[in-house]
């Protein structure tokens, strides 16, 4: 199951966030930034999830952006992994030339 | 925002907006936005009525200066008014506002719930849409009780557009999982499953996501979908590539489609239609198939699609876990994805494999990648990876390759990172003790953890070694030996000294035969650590010491110089100090015989679960994603390994408490009182020094101990007064209890008096009382006889953990019994903790010369130490909706053994101890009942629920109580009350 949808450039601000589940909004902030810190160490030789807490991080890279999905243990990384791509595709049909823009 | 400027253009607000971007500071932003909060307020509270446009265009703005970061107290009746609006722009910037904005204010909520209302029935697909979403959107628990019952009606109406029926199974997917008491389960849970069938794909995916949830609390509500999930899966992987249009992606057919409904399959056990289940075995070998096929599309997006289908395709196999053929084709899948070059794939294979290797089916296929996987413990740069791999290796050993693993996982310890090096500590020493086959390897091992990583070797791990170095004598010699050279390196980890100090204080004998480890070198090299250790090694380095007086006279002097010093008699650490001024005493005052006696070899302990797989449970927590945290798969996986465990785990509690060796659990002798004048003296030994008092969680360096501790404090001399007491039944010599003795016990489950026991010879009366977590008890033995029973002698023992649960103390009983006459045996009992087993008395004597042994269960049950507790039905229900953890309730469904009488049961639960309650359960048939169970270390409440079915002949009982254990045992006892 999701947890969360992220979409944070390098610099760590938020561009997007939707959570599925309540958390509460002083959290956020903090998860927020402990999520793009655990994504801006990995380099690109590591495998892109990360075992965060008691869930996994799912994330993908589009030049300075990130987009990092939370999913619980029982969710399809892969299926996730791709899905990321979908939506940035859906965005770029929709906005044209979407990563440049945000 | 091109979309909704370019057609719909609210120029203000793109106004607003770049005036807001062109502020060049902070106060002239707030000066921009405190202008435009003016305007609002006066166009809002002015005499002109707004049109929807105007309305539409300054809630917009409202929304804009929210997110920006600022308090909004006004415009939300404005808001509201947009939602019955029948422009759609309107509405939908109303119920933006509302979905971002609203709170409980009570008397919008109800105009809100109104105008939701409204468009739910408007028929207007777009309204509905709008306003379903907004439902979710809020998802508050008001909201899921005003709109609740609602939405499963639209979600099954014939005439519900697809768009609607998909937004109404995601919304009411919200509403479940916030308040999932909200929503009804009806006659639309068959219908809904039907949607599976539904044309449009978008109804079928939400669908799927609903059910999956649903059907996890109520499976056999839902059990048509498989039937329907497979034929819809079957027709999706069969189709060719480009049938589903939109719904597929790079080639692929409806990817997350499929996925989700394996997903759905995973709730169930396999199909039990041969037909079906025909079926589905064809779609998973048709992805298999499907994935060694050349690829359609060169395109990443392709691939991983693909295999996202792959992974869940292969997770449902191992679900199933019942077809070889299959387990072992996804071996062999994930196997070529081992190597692959993406390190996504080589980590998701990996830990799709640890499952697979706890499967009967593929564990031999599994082990075949063993080097694959060594190598990528060693070269893999991503920690993660490397992470998984040591999982797998954990998962994949057995007694064939245990020594490689082990080897490999050592290697891998020292460059290991820091984050997971206590818990491959965990997981070497849990191999090597599982699969050793001879113990010096076993032995080995354990010093190289040691060795390599110290520091990250927990007590548990020291301990464990400890345990079966002094169970197993034919390692002893060797342990010493290696102990002994490893001692010897320059710089040695504290653990090793520790170890090292105990196995030479216990079998250092062993190894005094050469003079490179003569008793005096020992000593030396120990005591060449001493200084450089914590104050705990210290102390357990004395109790060494004192050992080595017993072990080698010789050392005796040098040892006593060591004692005397003044750096240990007077050492500011109370527990040395302590120790430093009694061992000295003992030993200049006791004979050699006493020491003997005292100092003896310590007894072997008993055999438990291995308390470092407990902790290695602890540590990883439920759902981390290893084949260990699963019992199931941890289950079978012993059993595929052909576990002959070398320690096998006969468990008596599962309580994964700190008291590893259990030293409390071997009942300590039961000895007469003391009268000779060594005893005494001792006694004066140990009453001078502070208080020893016997502790209640024993680390093994106060088992070591123990034998100079006293056992209780009522018999401080018992060790000293009869070193070998004929008479005095140890645990061992203690028969197995009589066939009968749980059906005598079950008798007293309810009342406290009564004839416990009758043969021929011997009769047994009890008359018992309890008041809270205490409880006296007279035994009444007569002897039925004209012969005098000889050498009576009734005990007590504790077996298992019992005696950290539950203090019995008795007085003796004149030895001899009379023909005709009685005796009595006065108990006192204290209950510490929660307790299972009742506690065992052993009656022996000889009648005519013949001994005669028996042994019965004591009648003392947990609930004897029941406190009735009245309450009233509120405060009842409370309770036990405090309670509704699925582990704090146990239930029992059974037949009646006995008439079914209310009066007689009445009497039955008053005497069980709990208060009975009236008015409380809705049908009066039903008996409610409370009570807490006091005992010293914890008080346990107690809730209970006998529903009687006298037509059925059967009952059910619940209980509920704060402590898992407790409320089965009580379920189990008071069920065969009826």
């Amino acid at each position: 199951m999701i947890k969360f949808f992220l979409m944070v450039n390098k610099q760590g601000q938020t561009r997007l966030s939707k959570y599925y589940e309540h958390v509460e909004i002083s959290k956020r902030t903090l998860l927020e930034t402990e999520v793009i810190k655990s994504c801006l160490s990995r380099s690109n030789e590591q495998c892109s999830f990360i075992e965060f807490k008691d869930f996994k991080l799912i994330y993908r890279q589009y030049a300075a952006l990130f987009i990092v999905v939370g999913v619980n243990d029982t969710e399809n990384e892969m299926a996730i992994y791709e899905f990321i791509h979908n939506f940035v595709e859906v965005l770029d049909e929709y906005f044209s030339r979407v990563v440049n823009n945000v | 925002m091109p979309a909704v400027s370019k057609g719909d253009g609210m120029r203000g607000l793109a106004v607003f907006i770049s005036d807001i971007r062109n502020c060049k500071s902070k106060e002239a932003e707030i000066k921009r936005i405190n202008k435009e909060l003016a305007n609002i307020r006066s166009k809002f509270k002015g005499d002109k009525a707004l049109d929807g446009y105007s309305k539409k265009k300054y809630v917009c703005k409202l929304l804009f200066i929210f997110l920006l970061g600022h308090d909004i107290d006004f415009g939300h009746m404005e808001a509201v008014n947009l939602l019955s609006s029948n422009k759609y722009t309107e509405k939908q910037i109303g119920y933006l506002f509302i979905s971002v904005l609203v709170n409980s204010n009570s008397e919008l909520i109800r105009l809100i719930n109104n105008a939701i209302k409204n468009d739910l029935a408007s028929r207007n697909p777009t309204f509905m849409c709008l306003a379903l979403h907004c439902i979710a959107n809020v998802g508050s628990r008001e909201m899921g009780e005003a709109f609740a019952a609602d939405i499963p009606r639209i979600l099954v109406a014939g005439d519900s557009m697809d768009s609607v029926k998909q937004s109404a199974a995601l919304c009411l997917l919200r509403l479940y999982k916030a308040s999932p008491d909200l929503v009804p389960m009806g006659e639309w849970t068959a219908r809904v499953v039907h949607l599976l069938n539904d044309q449009h794909m978008g109804v079928v995916t939400a669908a799927v996501s609903l059910i999956t949830c649903l059907c996890k609390k109520n499976p056999d509500d839902f059990k048509t979908c498989i039937s329907l999930a497979v034929s819809r899966l079957s027709r999706i992987v069969s189709s060719a590539s480009t049938d589903l249009q939109d719904y597929t992606y790079y080639f692929v057919p409806a990817p997350w489609l499929s996925v989700k409904l394996l997903r759905l399959l995973q709730c169930y056990p396999p199909p039990e239609d041969a037909a079906v289940k025909g079926r589905l075995v064809e779609c998973l070998e048709t992805v298999l198939n499907k994935a060694q096929e050349p690829p359609k599309s060169k395109k990443v997006q392709h691939s991983n699609a693909k295999n996202a289908i792959l992974f869940e395709t292969i997770s449902l196999i191992i679900h199933y876990d019942s077809e070889p053929n299959l387990l072992v084709r996804a071996c062999n899948q994930l196997g070529q994805f081992l190597q692959h070059r993406e390190t996504n794939l080589r980590y998701l294979a990996l830990e799709s494999m640890c499952t697979l290797a706890s499967s009967e089916f593929s564990h031999e296929a599994v082990k075949t990648h063993i080097d694959t996987v060594i190598n990528a413990l060693k070269t893999e740069r991503d920690v993660s990876v490397r992470q998984r791999a040591a999982d797998l290796l954990y998962a994949m050993c057995d007694r064939s390759n245990a020594k490689q693993i082990v080897s490999e996982m050592l290697r891998y310890l020292e460059t290991a990172d820091y984050a997971i090096r206590e818990e491959i500590v965990l997981k070497v020493a849990i191999l090597a003790e599982k699969y050793a086959v001879d113990y010096s390897w076993y032995v080995d091992t354990i010093l190289n953890l040691i060795r390599i990583a110290g520091d990250y070797v927990s007590e548990e791990v020291w301990y464990r070694v400890l345990q079966i170095v002094t169970n197993r004598d034919d390692v002893q010699g060797y342990a010493a030996k290696t102990v002994f050279e490893a001692l010897q390196a320059p710089a040695c980890h504290e653990n090793m000294v520790k170890v090292g100090g105990y196995i030479l204080g216990e079998f250092g004998n062993l190894i005094a035969g050469d003079p490179r480890s003569s008793p005096p070198v020992q000593f030396s090299l120990l005591h060449s650590k001493f200084h450089l250790c914590s104050v705990a090694t210290r102390a357990l380095l004395l109790s060494t010491y004192i050992k080595f007086i017993n072990l080698f006279p010789e050392t005796k002097a040098t040892i006593q110089g060591v004692l005397r010093a003044g750096s240990q008699l007077r050492n500011a650490d109370v527990e040395l100090q302590q120790r430093a001024v009694e061992y000295l005493t003992l030993s200049s005052v006791a004979s050699t015989d006493v020491l003997a006696t005292v100092l003896e070899e310590m007894p072997p302990f008993p055999e438990r679960e291995s308390s470092i797989l407990a902790k290695l449970k602890r540590k990883k927590g439920p759902g981390a994603g290893s084949a260990l945290d699963d019992g199931r798969r941890d289950a079978s996986s012993n059993d595929i390994n052909g576990g002959v465990e070398p320690t096998p785990s006969t468990v008596s509690t599962p309580s994964p408490s700190a008291d590893l060796l259990g030293l409390r659990a071997a009942p300590p002798p039961a000895a007469p009182p003391a009268t000779s004048g060594a005893g005494n003296l001792l006694v004066d030994v140990f009453s001078d020094g502070p208080a020893a008092q016997p502790s209640l969680g024993p680390t093994p360096e106060e088992a070591f101990l123990s034998e100079l501790e006293p056992p209780a404090p009522e018999s401080p001399m018992a060790l000293l007064a009869d070193p070998a007491p004929a008479a005095d039944p140890g645990p061992e010599d203690i028969g197995p209890p009589i066939p009968e003795a749980d059906e005598l016990l079950n008798k007293f489950v309810c009342k406290n008096n009564g004839v416990l026991f009758e043969n021929q010879l011997l009769q047994i009366g009890v008359k018992s009382e309890f008041r809270q977590n205490l409880g006296r008890m007279y035994l009444f033995y007569g002897n039925k006889t004209s012969v005098q029973f000889q050498n009576f002698s009734p005990t007590v023992v504790h077996p298992g953990d019992l005696q950290t649960q539950l203090a019995v103390q008795t007085k003796r009983v004149a030895a001899q019994v009379d023909g005709g006459a009685q005796v009595q045996q006065v108990l006192n009992i204290e209950c510490l903790r929660d307790f299972l087993t009742p506690p065992l008395l052993s009656v022996r004597f000889r009648y005519g010369g013949a001994p005669q042994a028996l042994t019965l269960k004591l009648p003392v049950t947990i609930n004897k130490f029941f406190q009735p507790t009245e309450m009233a039905a509120q405060d009842f229900f409370q309770r036990w909706k405090q309670l509704s953890l699925p582990q704090q309730e146990a239930q029992k469904i059974f037949k009646a053994n006995h008439p079914m009488d209310a009066e007689v049961t009445k009497a039955k639960l008053l005497g069980f101890g709990s208060a009975l309650l009236d008015n409380v359960d809705p049908n009066p048939e039903n008996f409610v009942g409370a009570g807490i169970i006091q005992t010293k270390a914890l008080q346990v409440g107690c809730l209970l629920r006998l529903e009687p079915n006298a037509q059925a002949q059967m009952y059910r009982l619940t209980l509920r109580t704060s402590k898992e254990p407790v409320s089965r045992h009580l379920c189990e006892l008071l069920a065969q009350q009826f």
